[in-house]
């Protein structure tokens, strides 16, 4: 066994309705769903979150596309319009799920997802904005 | 009418009200049968009240004319059709300007639709003394313990005021608050003559609608794949699918365009602001989204078939919101060594002299960007490395909007008279702005009593 966080084992996007936040995660194959299925549990995203997240976390599973679906309820300060946070509608709360490490089997200890690769703005913005 | 075998193709060309209308060109000369554009999310709703308040012929999305000028010629050549929601809380005031932007452009002889009867607002205490509870639908609360009057109440209406509108002859249709992917339903049913209890069919159009109402977001916008491989991303085209009468789909985009079609990035997009995903709950049916197969296929298309649908419920969702107080918010730039340190200090000391000045605040936001604002409480341990830098921005909400502009004024002094070495790049908040705060309720509405006032009018451009 090895920890490694989620960030090294899927995808992920947030969203929001009204106080309630929906994050969810996508596996990249079967045997990583498969974990994530088992170490990936509402109980152990509420924790994850703390206080943020003032009411319970669902969790859903969607096994055509290996995604689980997490419901954080009463997670963005009173929701869109009414929340002082900058981030009021929780768009970035996929990347605060992705930092949760878990327990893997040997077979993915090693995983690591693609780091990104920008040479492309760099080389725009060395010819279009001098700094 | 129904073209029979043909495929609808219909093209996603706005996601949300401040999208861009260059996004249509491309989708507009790949060629598109139904153009759909989503201007609404419950902030929206929120936004537009505010605008209504301030000028009774407003409540609608105005970024609309600019939609239109760059549509209207493909519409008024019997090219494609034009279907959003983008009436928000006026839609009569969306359908004016749509014929003042066709006039200006020279057309005549378009069918301008609006649908109205998602507005509930005047009736919402006639309807609740009849029996509809209006209960918070995700806390539970009372109707009567609502804290003020509402100021919008908006049913989410299915694709059926669309379809009569379609049927109707119109070539523009202009809803107040459709369901989002129900926009999208709508043009299926109405081509492929899907019955209204053909329950998988619509939720095979209910899944497409569903990819594509957020613009950008399945061709590689917030994709957390290899984002920064996709190609051109400073042109990212908006989504098309061609659904077939089965209601399975392929899904694409503009050909030669940017960005990247795939089960990924469209998975991603599938499972984005859903609840139960075997459950999704629009107006026309209950989708199970777990039972979309999706197939990659050359050239940035993806199939996605298999959709089962489950009977639809005998309510609509209904969104209210009522006033919550007013907001401000301040931020100032803190630099090293000691950033993160001197920003929790400065914040202590304007809050005590927030709170000496004598004004009233009933809640507080304080946010150390660079170090937790956006992981908040759920950053595991502190920061293991000094952060170079570190703005605090402060955000507080008032019962008095006059008290919500005071309050920056308390932070100014402290440019000389608080921790060291970098009270510096303040935002605009501390010059005294307020923002009305909008509490939202979600809820449900009896079918029946909304879509006896549904109604379809239809307006030519003379």
């Amino acid at each position: 066994m090895a920890r490694v966080a989620l960030r090294e084992l899927c995808g992920y996007r947030a969203g929001d309705k009204g106080d309630i936040a929906n994050v969810a995660i996508f596996a990249d194959d079967q045997a990583t769903y498969d974990v994530l299925l088992r170490e990936v549990t509402a109980e152990r995203v509420k924790a994850h979150f703390g206080t943020m997240v003032k009411g319970n976390v669902d969790r859903y599973e969607a096994r055509n596309v290996l995604g689980l679906n997490f419901l954080l309820r009463g997670a963005l300060g009173g929701g869109g319009p009414r929340s002082l946070r900058s981030d009021n509608l929780g768009k970035t709360l996929g990347g605060a799920l992705v930092r949760l490490e878990i327990d893997v089997p040997d077979a993915l200890a090693g995983r690591r997802r693609a780091r990104p690769d920008v040479a492309w703005a760099d080389a725009i913005l060395r010819e279009s904005v001098r700094r | 009418m129904h073209n029979g075998a043909k495929n609808v193709r219909v093209a996603g060309g706005q996601g949300f009200y401040g999208d861009t209308p260059a996004a249509l060109d491309s989708l507009l000369a790949e060629g598109i049968d139904y153009l759909c554009l989503e201007a609404l999310a419950e902030l929206t709703l929120a936004i537009l009240q505010k605008d209504r308040q301030r000028d009774e012929t407003r409540g609608y999305t105005r970024d609309l004319p600019g939609y239109l000028a760059r549509a209207l010629p493909y519409v008024a050549d019997g090219r494609t059709k034009v279907i959003t929601n983008a009436g928000g809380i006026n839609p009569p005031a969306a359908a004016r300007v749509a014929i003042e932007t066709a006039k200006q452009l020279g057309l005549s002889g378009l069918k301008i639709a609006t649908v109205l009867g998602d507005d509930v607002l005047s009736r919402l205490d006639t309807l609740h003394r009849a029996g509809q509870p209006f209960t918070h639908l995700d806390t539970g609360e009372a109707f009567s313990t609502m804290s003020s009057e509402p100021l919008f109440a908006s049913a989410y209406l299915g694709a059926r005021g669309i379809v009569d509108a379609l049927e109707q002859g119109a070539d523009i249709v202009i809803t107040g608050r459709v369901a989002d992917a129900s926009l999208f339903l709508a043009p299926c049913v109405f081509e492929h003559g899907w019955s209204w209890d053909d329950w998988d069919r619509l939720a095979g159009g209910i899944v497409v609608g569903h990819l594509l109402e957020c613009s950008g977001q399945s061709i590689g916008g917030n994709y957390t794949g290899d984002w920064w491989a996709l190609p051109d991303p400073w042109e990212l085209p908006y989504p098309i699918a061609d659904v077939a009468a089965d209601a399975s789909a392929v899904i694409s985009k503009p050909a030669g365009a940017g960005g990247r079609v795939s089960t990924d990035t469209l998975r991603h997009q599938l499972l984005y602001e859903v609840g139960d995903p075997a459950r999704y709950l629009a107006p026309d049916v209950v989708a199970d989204f777990t039972s979309a197969r999706f197939e990659d296929l050359p050239n940035d298309r993806v199939r996605v078939s298999g959709v089962r649908g489950l009977p639809a419920t005998d309510t609509y969702k209904l969104l209210l919101a009522h006033h919550a107080g007013w907001s401000g918010e301040a931020r100032v730039a803190f630099s090293w060594p000691d950033a993160y340190e001197k920003a929790k200090a400065t914040a202590a000391i304007f809050v005590k002299r927030v709170v000496a000045a004598g004004h009233e605040v009933d809640e507080w936001c304080i946010e150390y960007w660079g170090v937790d604002a956006l992981g908040g409480v759920t950053v595991p341990d502190a920061p293991g490395c000094e952060p170079p830098e570190c703005v605090l921005r402060v955000a507080w909400r008032c019962a008095e909007q006059r008290t919500a502009g005071l309050i920056g004024r308390e932070l100014i002094p402290l440019t000389l008279s608080a921790p060291p070495a970098g009270m510096t790049g303040m935002g605009r908040g501390v010059a005294g702005g307020s923002n009305e705060l909008l509490a939202i309720w979600p809820t449900l509405v009896s079918k029946d009593v909304v879509d006896e006032r549904v109604t379809v009018t239809m307006q030519e451009v003379t």
